[in-house]
């Protein structure tokens, strides 16, 4: 291998416990499921996790007992289920501390980590809870050098003193973990689709790991520079990992897996049931090429493959 | 016209897409809105522009997405960014004119909660999944409408917690929390429609659905409700359940 070519299980092995992460994707498509997934196998514990909509991979690894901590906007997987069962539990147990924000202002965070400035003011949050109620209160900010010594701040525009902004703190990661289409050996990335907050959160990281279903060569991209988001030099690791968003789904490669997500969700809830899975798909397996196997092989993935004229599976049965 | 038979779901897509007007930017979320606004533009708002946050604007929808992250969302699509693009340029930028919204309370002056129950929210009883954009569509859209389950608890006088700001205390509260627009206009819920008065922003009942009592709506409400000027809501035609059963969700994603 060579470059910034390195295997799932390194990769994995350089999160520490108590890192600060962000992962890739939103609610239903692109999570790095493989990476999240050998987390679970190197028994990671006490991460802190930051994220606007995450779906599975936080509820798994909430549910496993990884994380410790997470400022957030959402965790469900929409219409598969309407809350992340695990973070449900966590929160109601007091198993978990956790900070509420919106989509808007934690990827506005993200944005302000990644231009090197302290804040970004949005428009957003007046008026709500989510702006005069903290989970996270002062002294438990000052006990974490992780954590924003503040969680927002209101203010007049200097400019326009009758004109309210709110100002959100930066976020800057020890890693920001992507699953993409296609990444070069040298880091350069190519994202189909939407590209949620990707970007800003690769930038707003100090070391960025990328996981890819396919490592194509470094002309192929630049024939179309304008469709490479990130620089390559924020990328530190690529991991060549076909079906790495498994049960989710990737844009132009294979749809999510409602077969899969239904097991996840319906045994999710219960402790023993959740247990199971673990050990079915997850510690039970050796490593992603194992899980690939156990959640059905090529036949499953056939039934997910997407269409090239629609970018999924649009005969897939979904109910 | 009317009327075959028709389900509850049916029945609130119907009233969902007539809240669209033609040429409206419409920010829509997972489940009823997708199919008020797929209904929407097959029938009077041809020309009704749909924005889904993570990040893809007119879409042209082939099948029903699952999720506003769903790979289906990018069919047709006019751009396709990500989730600062549309709530940076679209959104706090005031160029979306109805934004969809949702949660598990909904009180007297249409504030939403859709985080936790429970007195103290560092301590829940029950815990959602959180806002996810809902609080920024709540406080940026020109408009929102909301749609809920209706039930006595689930319609409190002051919800547990404000995700979404609606009117939050009524009269001129909202401006004065230096939102720069906005508000709810309509409640669509599985027994009727409530809209807001002009001046005090108090909910009041503006239809309830066939079959049911405008008394009945009253009773499952857990503050006061007006529903002096309240009529019946006007069933789905034959051609509006034709269309979202046979092009909006043949696959029964939602209309189950």
């Amino acid at each position: 291998m060579s470059g910034k070519m390195i295997d799932l299980r390194s990769a994995a092995a350089l999160i520490p416990d108590g890192a600060t992460i962000s992962f890739g994707g939103f609610t239903t498509q692109r999570h790095p499921m493989a990476f999240v997934y050998e987390l679970i196998r190197q028994k990671k514990n006490s991460l802190y996790l930051f994220g606007h909509s995450p779906g599975g991979d936080w509820d798994i690894l909430i549910g496993a007992g990884a994380v410790a901590k997470v400022e957030l906007a959402y965790e469900a997987d929409e219409a598969f289920n309407t809350v992340g069962p695990r973070w449900r539990m966590a929160v109601e147990s007091g198993r978990i501390e956790w900070e509420d924000y919106s989509n808007f202002t934690m990827v506005a965070r993200f944005t302000a980590g990644a231009m090197g400035i302290p804040f970004m003011p949005v428009r957003s949050l007046l008026g709500s809870d989510v702006l005069e109620q903290e989970a996270l209160g002062p002294s438990r900010r000052r006990i974490d050098p992780r954590t924003a010594s503040k969680k927002l701040h209101v203010m007049a525009s200097p400019f326009e003193p009758g004109d309210q902004v709110v100002l959100v703190p930066a976020i800057r990661t020890d890693f920001a973990v992507l699953h993409v289409q296609k990444a070069t050996e040298n880091g350069t990335l190519r994202i189909e689709g939407q590209t949620f907050a990707d970007v800003q959160q690769a930038l707003a990281a100090r070391t960025v790991i990328v996981t890819a279903e396919e490592i194509v060569d470094e002309d192929s991209l630049r024939r179309e520079p304008e469709r490479n988001p990130i620089p390559h030099f924020a990328v530190t690791h690529v991991c060549h990992v076909p079906y790495g968003a498994h049960p989710y789904a990737v844009y132009n490669y294979y749809d999510y897996d409602p077969v899969q997500l239904r097991e996840y969700h319906d045994g999710a809830r219960d402790d023993d049931a959740f247990q199971r899975y673990l050990d079915k798909y997850v510690t039970g397996v050796r490593d992603h090429e194992d899980y690939v196997k156990a959640v059905g092989g090529p036949a499953r993935f056939d039934m997910l493959k997407a269409s090239p004229d629609f970018g999924y599976s649009p005969d897939l049965k979904r109910r | 016209m009317t009327t075959s038979a028709y389900t509850l779901t049916e029945l609130m897509a119907v009233a969902a897409a007539r809240e669209i007007r033609d040429g409206e930017v419409v920010f829509a979320g997972t489940g009823l809105p997708m199919l008020g606004v797929m209904l929407a533009q097959r029938t009077h708002a041809p020309r009704c522009i749909i924005i889904f946050e993570a990040g893809t604007v007119d879409s042209r929808l082939a099948h029903l997405p699952m999720s506003v992250g769903d790979p289906r969302v990018m069919r047709g699509a006019a751009t396709a960014a990500g989730l600062m693009e549309v709530f940076t340029y679209a959104l706090q930028a005031g160029r979306v004119h109805v934004g969809f919204l949702s949660g598990a309370q909904v009180d007297r002056f249409g504030n939403i909660n859709s985080t936790s129950i429970g007195p103290n929210p560092r301590r829940p009883s029950v815990r959602f999944s959180g806002s996810g954009g809902a609080c920024d569509i709540a406080c940026l859209a020109r408009r929102t409408i909301i749609i809920a389950k209706h039930e006595k608890r689930r319609f409190p006088e002051r919800v547990d917690y404000v995700t979404s700001p609606g009117w939050l205390e009524g009269g001129d509260s909202r401006d004065r929390s230096g939102l720069p627009w906005g508000g709810p206009t309509a409640v669509v819920t599985t027994m009727g429609i409530i809209r807001f008065r002009p001046e005090t922003k108090e909910a009041y009942l503006s239809s309830f659905h066939p079959g049911l009592k405008a008394r009945a709506v009253a009773e499952d409400t857990g503050f006061v409700l007006d529903i002096r000027e309240a009529e019946e809501t006007i069933p789905p035609s034959d051609e509006e359940l034709r269309i979202l059963r046979e092009d909006v969700d043949p696959e029964k994603i939602f209309l189950r």
